[in-house]
């Protein structure tokens, strides 16, 4: 029907029609498939939630005399960096935490600073304080560090996060007696609430279940720039089952996302502390889908009702990865604030933050209706169903069964 | 009639004496305690539900004033931070008497039923409730 360039060319000449995930699902009701997929060209979406597989890497340029990092350790507002690159290349993920975070001895712990609170700080503009230890070569002879810098003052800054964007996710109870802290929240005892994470019908992945559209070199937005799909995301799994639609029914594909961190805005990279848990990062990411065709216009489409998520037991099936699921729940029932759970009323808690995803769709169309947006054809598909891969438990031989067997 | 919540500072020297109960005795006032502590430098901190007539609501406070006990309405202690809060809801199905509440997709906050019990500035994952009483 239409390519990725005619769409292009539309965007250029301001003419593309470009409506969000949630206008798709009414234009696709009242007009049906066909019409909707003449009309529109492309459909945004949007999700804003803690991912926790992200972080940044940078580089903080040569001191005088010079330092090799590599090796060394390196501490961001106390908080632990990885150095084995080179000499001033870092590594930051979003779950660090200092050395003398109590972490949970004192349970449930606190957690209020940690990676993702160092990411926020950075792109927000403040002084990070850098404190650095290296053993010193002839080439690098110095051995400490103690220095505050700015995202201004440092090279290369980018936002690099190996799984985000989960395609679908479980929604946690506790069938134990006590309260559990988990990185789905506090969940009360005996089946006291249940709480989700998915922007549902306005999910980047949810939208093309298939990954017909997004795949590597999908342009999009993150954190508030401009960014892309690196690659598919860790654990990504696209052989899980789906609803008749193709809706996986739980979570399944993923995606790795890369982007210039000096872009972004700390209102869309926010840290995150989780009660008992641990720190993350916040991030907010949109896609954008073209509608090449009916079949595309049919899957953005998609509405809350179509998509379930399985519910699963946070004290004991999840914890020993047991795939037990209790049952499975609509996105429409869980927005509704309660699920029904063994006949009984569960309050819902969202974790993901349907209005700034909204917010994130709105921005993204407004982006591309002003030309100040392409959409880009895919360099390689993410792997899809036909590429057989699972997500595989671990399976390494573990030392402790020996001992046990001596 | 009148029903206030509110945040009583005892100063040191009134930490061991009977203050609260003498708001029964002398003006028939029907109190709740909801939160009460003394913090190591020994001032007393309680928050109450206080209700009884107007003319004696009145005079108990000016008789804890009388004794040096400091008050606050409670709605100044507990503050929503907007600015720091990204509405994702999470913190609402926690709140025991629903101040926080859902307006479609985003977080309100109701400071006259709060009270106080920090449910919200412990979960939420943004640090965007702050309650000041414990300051």
């Amino acid at each position: 029907m239409r390519t990725i360039e005619e769409i292009n060319e539309k965007i250029r000449l301001g003419k593309a029609v470009v409506v969000t995930a949630e206008e798709m699902i009414n234009i696709v009701k009242e007009k049906g498939v066909e019409r909707a997929a003449k009309e529109v060209d492309v459909v945004t979406t949007g999700t804003f939630g803690i991912m926790c597989s992200s972080g940044i890497y940078f580089n903080i340029g040569h001191t005088k005399p010079r330092i090799k990092l590599g090796g060394g350790k390196v501490y961001l507002n106390g908080v632990p960096a990885y150095a084995a690159y080179a000499a001033v290349d870092l590594f930051l993920g979003a779950t660090a935490l200092p050395d003398d975070d109590p972490r949970n001895k004192y349970y449930p712990g606190d957690f209020t600073y940690g990676g993702g609170h160092v990411i926020e700080d950075l792109v927000a503009g403040k002084e990070i304080r850098i404190t650095a230890q290296a053993y010193g070569t002839d080439c690098y002879p110095r051995r400490f560090l103690d220095a505050y810098i700015t995202i201004n003052d440092i090279n290369e800054a980018v936002l690099f996060n190996i799984r985000n964007a989960y395609q679908n996710y479980n929604v946690a109870v506790n069938s134990s007696n006590r309260v559990l802290y988990t990185y789905l929240g506090v969940l009360k005892p005996k089946y006291g609430n249940a709480n989700y994470s998915s922007a549902g019908q306005l999910s980047p992945l949810l939208n093309d279940p298939y990954y017909r559209t997004i795949g590597i070199g999908t342009r999009i937005f993150l954190g508030g720039g401009i960014g892309y799909v690196a690659w598919h995301g860790t654990q990504h799994n696209p052989s899980v089952e789906r609803t008749e639609r193709g809706i996986p029914k739980g979570g399944a594909g993923t995606l790795a996302v890369i982007g210039d961190l000096k872009q972004m805005n700390a209102k869309w990279l926010r840290g995150v502390s989780m009660k008992g848990y641990g720190v993350s990062l916040a991030v907010g990411i949109g896609v954008p889908i073209p509608i090449l065709d009916e079949e595309m216009a049919f899957y953005t489409s998609v509405s809350d009702e179509d998509i379930l998520a399985p519910v699963v037991d946070y004290a004991t099936a999840y914890p020993n990865r047991e795939s037990d699921v209790i049952t499975y729940v609509s996105y429409k029932e869980l927005k509704s604030g309660y699920i029904e759970l063994f006949g009984k009323k569960v309050p819902t808690s969202p974790l993901s933050s349907y209005s700034k995803a909204k917010e994130i769709a709105e921005t993204l169309k407004s982006w591309i209706k002003e030309g100040k947006f392409f959409l880009t054809s895919p360099s390689a598909p993410l792997p899809g169903v036909e590429s057989g891969i699972k997500f595989k438990p671990f399976s390494g031989r573990e030392i402790l069964e020996e001992v046990e067997k001596k | 009639m009148k029903t206030e919540r509110i945040v009583l500072h005892f100063p040191k020297e009134l930490a061991d004496k009977p203050v609260v109960v003498n708001l029964v005795k002398k003006f028939n006032l029907d109190f709740n305690i909801l939160k009460a502590t003394i913090t190591p430098d020994e001032e007393g901190l309680m928050v109450l539900e206080l209700s009884g007539e107007d003319d004696n609501f009145k005079k108990g406070i000016e008789y804890l004033k009388d004794l040096g006990v400091e008050i606050q309405p409670l709605s100044q202690d507990v503050v929503w931070l907007e600015d720091k809060c990204v509405h994702c809801g999470y913190c609402v199905s926690y709140c025991p008497t629903k101040a926080l509440y859902r307006e479609d997709y985003l977080v309100r906050f109701d400071s006259q039923k709060c009270t106080a019990c920090g449910i919200c500035v412990e979960l939420c994952p943004y640090n965007a409730m702050e309650i000041k009483i414990f300051v």
